[in-house]
């Protein structure tokens, strides 16, 4: 089973430490892991911002770069959503590509979805020492209905507890532009998260997008809780985390 | 109504910076959201409900010609008089001639958000002729001098307090905090107006073509009284919103009230057809039909089409974070939120609500909640993409999406790009890994941090493990 990782821009960036996760848990379920070397984005951000000529192209090009994997695997709600739920609208001026973009669809998989949909995984390798509660973000959650999966997936990491917070699917006020061009707004939604989050009580909070996490955890840090951790579902079941004891 | 939504941002900045609103959107979540979930789950079939509602509203967009065709033919049987007004100011017009013909010197309106539209109360009020609001929540923003700030609670932005404050000063009586006291004060004032008024003005929730009816929920009893005491009434309607069958009103009802307050059922539905008649005991002597386009054609021949499909619940407002935080007043016209985004522009230009269809996370919580299946973020996205084909975009904008775009096609170059990002991001970050400042990044940075990069790139760690492992 060759499974491609679409790493996303963001990981790419910010966080390697994910991407590294998600290969550890793939490989170390035993499957053979590609990871095309000219991917970039997947288009979202032109998407989103009315710049469809571009999203266009990327979509393209992230078409022929998978077309050769029996599965594309990602560690992102938005990134997996945008190619299952929108390449399919996104690419409707081109019917020669309504193939490839079907089957580009029915391959694609977000991370913990996977891990449990597909590859029924039983153990993880991670230990966590403590408390957490769990984000729903919008896009895994809303467009791919991943809600459940990850909850699975982090009840079997040792030592670690979830706890719920009081509106786990509330919006953390990311939206990628929206959280540049309304930023007030933005952190204001922001609040509401990091309120929720402060009520569990819980050491960290897990998630499985990058955008939200760069709003949760730089809210949370200018609100002044340099305590409270946000943490990617893939580095905590990999054991990739200072708690991982 | 006066279109301020190009001062989205302004307002939306005030709205934050005001603890009196903060305080009353904080009921919203607890008493709508919670009362939808809770209210839903009384039906076993409410998703197949909610997909029959969107079919018969699509059903009735594809027939409007003849489901409207029909709607007169039964009313004018049933002995009311239908108009049909293109713009809003031919309803204006309109209800301005029937109260002339009928030497009307005041009306009593229920809630209508199409009479918000056209501006209706002020176009009256400078003909010399009296209007009363008399739905609570109306009638507090019209002694307030303000706009409703939502489509079914139209004072929502507003404390109980400070509506005490109100009542106070223009009812000239001792202050009342109880609202139950302070609604019956309201009641006290209102009834002469019910009983003296010469005309009614109400909108409609729905017309039904199989009956000629108009028809109205509400909770007040305000509606009912409005439709029946005045010998004159005038029933506003968008052309949209018209249904086949009783039947197709009573299911969708089921999803209305539910959805907009969380109630099985509203405490009136009031049917009104035709006037009174021969044996009735009350009813108005005339009842008129002003059925109006004002744009509604326009948009039904477009690509945001589903949006005429709306039921008026205003559950995608109540679910919207953005609306909870800011309220209505920002979007700047009579429909706020998730909907708002999407007819405000469709209704008034694109060019006069450019920051609206942007304003929103895109989380879709809307479009789940919503009772008819708008794709209310798709929608905002088409809006989205009009604004780049139309220029409206500002131009730092277009070109940084366009240096985005061009760099994320050239790999290597992207991969040298964000090499070299990710090491000024560490080095910006600091030990606390932190960036406060990011230069020409204040939208983030001005309200949050921005955790900096962990220093290389996944690309680069991925290809020294691969040669780790040759």
């Amino acid at each position: 089973m060759r499974i491609g990782l679409f790493v996303t821009c963001l990981v790419d960036l910010v966080r390697p430490r994910i991407g590294l996760s998600a290969l550890k848990l793939l490989e170390g379920a035993g499957c053979e892991v590609v990871v095309p070397a000219t991917q970039t984005c997947c288009g979202q951000p032109g998407y989103n911002s009315g710049e469809r000529a571009a999203a266009q192209t990327l979509a393209r090009k992230v078409l022929e770069e998978f077309a050769l994997c029996d599965y594309v695997v990602t560690p992102s709600g938005s990134c997996g959503g945008m190619i299952k739920a929108h390449y399919p609208e996104l690419l409707c001026e081109f019917p020669e590509l309504e193939a490839e973009v079907q089957r580009l669809t029915a391959r694609t998989w977000e991370l913990a979805d996977f891990l449990v949909n597909v590859l029924g995984l039983q153990d993880v390798p991670g230990r966590f020492q403590g408390t957490v509660t769990y984000h729903d973000c919008c896009s895994g959650l809303r467009e791919l209905g991943v809600k459940s999966q990850p909850r699975q997936l982090l009840s079997k990491v040792s030592g670690l507890t979830v706890t719920e917070m009081a509106t786990p699917e509330q919006c953390c006020g990311f939206g990628g532009m929206f959280a540049v061009k309304f930023g007030a707004i933005s952190a204001r939604i922001a609040d509401q998260k990091c309120n929720d989050i402060a009520g569990t009580g819980a050491g960290a909070v897990v998630l499985g997008d990058l955008g939200c996490m760069l709003s949760i955890e730089g809210r949370l840090r200018r609100r002044g809780d340099t305590k409270t951790k946000v943490l990617h579902f893939a580095e905590v079941l990999a054991g990739a985390t200072d708690d991982a004891g | 109504m006066h279109v301020s939504s190009q001062q989205f941002k302004r307002k939306a900045a005030e709205a934050l910076a005001n603890p009196q609103l903060h305080k009353a959107m904080s009921n919203l979540r607890a008493r709508m959201v919670t009362g939808r979930a809770q209210s839903i789950l009384e039906l076993d079939n409410f998703e197949t409900i909610r997909e029959a509602a969107k079919q018969t509203r699509d059903f009735a967009l594809a027939h409007l010609d003849y489901l409207l065709e029909e709607f007169e033919r039964n009313a004018t049987a049933r002995g009311a008089q239908v108009h049909w007004a293109e713009t809003g100011e031919e309803v204006n017009q309109l209800v301005l001639d029937i109260a002339r013909r009928n030497q009307v010197r005041k009306i009593i309106k229920s809630k209508s958000m199409l009479g918000e539209e056209t501006g209706l109360n002020h176009f009256l009020e400078a003909a010399g002729i009296e209007v009363r609001e008399t739905d609570l929540g109306e009638y507090i923003i019209q002694e307030a001098d303000e706009t409703p700030s939502h489509i079914i609670a139209p004072a929502i932005h507003r404390t109980s307090e400070q509506i005490a404050d109100l009542f106070h000063e223009k009812h000239k009586l001792p202050r009342k905090t109880d609202i139950g006291e302070m609604t019956r004060e309201a009641r006290m004032i209102l009834r002469p107006h019910f009983l003296n008024a010469d005309m009614g003005i109400s909108g409609a929730n729905f017309l039904v073509a199989q009956t000629g009816s108009s028809m109205i929920v509400t909770n007040e009893g305000n509606g009912r009284m409005t439709t029946t005491l005045p010998r004159v009434h005038v029933a506003i309607a968008g052309i949209e919103k018209v249904l086949p069958t009783l039947e197709d009103v009573s299911f969708i009802l089921r999803l209305l009230t539910r959805s907009a307050t969380g109630q099985s059922i509203s405490n009136y539905l009031t049917f009104t057809t035709g006037p009174k008649q021969l044996g009735d005991q009350d009813g108005p002597e005339q009842f008129h039909i002003i059925i109006v386009d004002a744009g509604r054609t326009r948009v039904l021949g477009s690509d945001l089409r589903a949006a005429l499909r709306c039921i008026r619940c205003g559950a995608c407002m109540n679910h919207c974070p953005v609306y909870q935080n800011i309220g209505g007043h920002p979007y700047g016209w009579v429909y706020p939120g998730p909907i708002g985004a999407v007819l405000t522009p469709a209704y008034v230009g694109l060019e006069n609500a450019v920051d609206l269809p942007n304003a929103a996370t895109l989380c879709n919580q809307c479009g789940v909640v919503c009772p008819v299946k708008i794709p209310l973020p798709d929608l905002m996205r088409t809006l989205r993409e009009k604004q780049v084909e139309r220029g409206l975009r500002p131009w730092s904008e277009r070109v940084g999406l366009r240096l985005w775009g061009w760099t994320a096609r050239h790999p290597t170059v992207y991969a040298w790009i964000t090499r070299i990002a990710a090491r000024l991001g560490r080095w910006a970050g600091g030990s606390a890994r932190l960036i406060r400042h990011l230069p020409g990044g204040s939208g983030w940075t001005g309200e949050r941090d921005l955790p900096s990069p962990e220093g290389r790139t996944f690309r680069e760690l991925y290809t020294a493990r691969a040669k780790r492992h040759s």
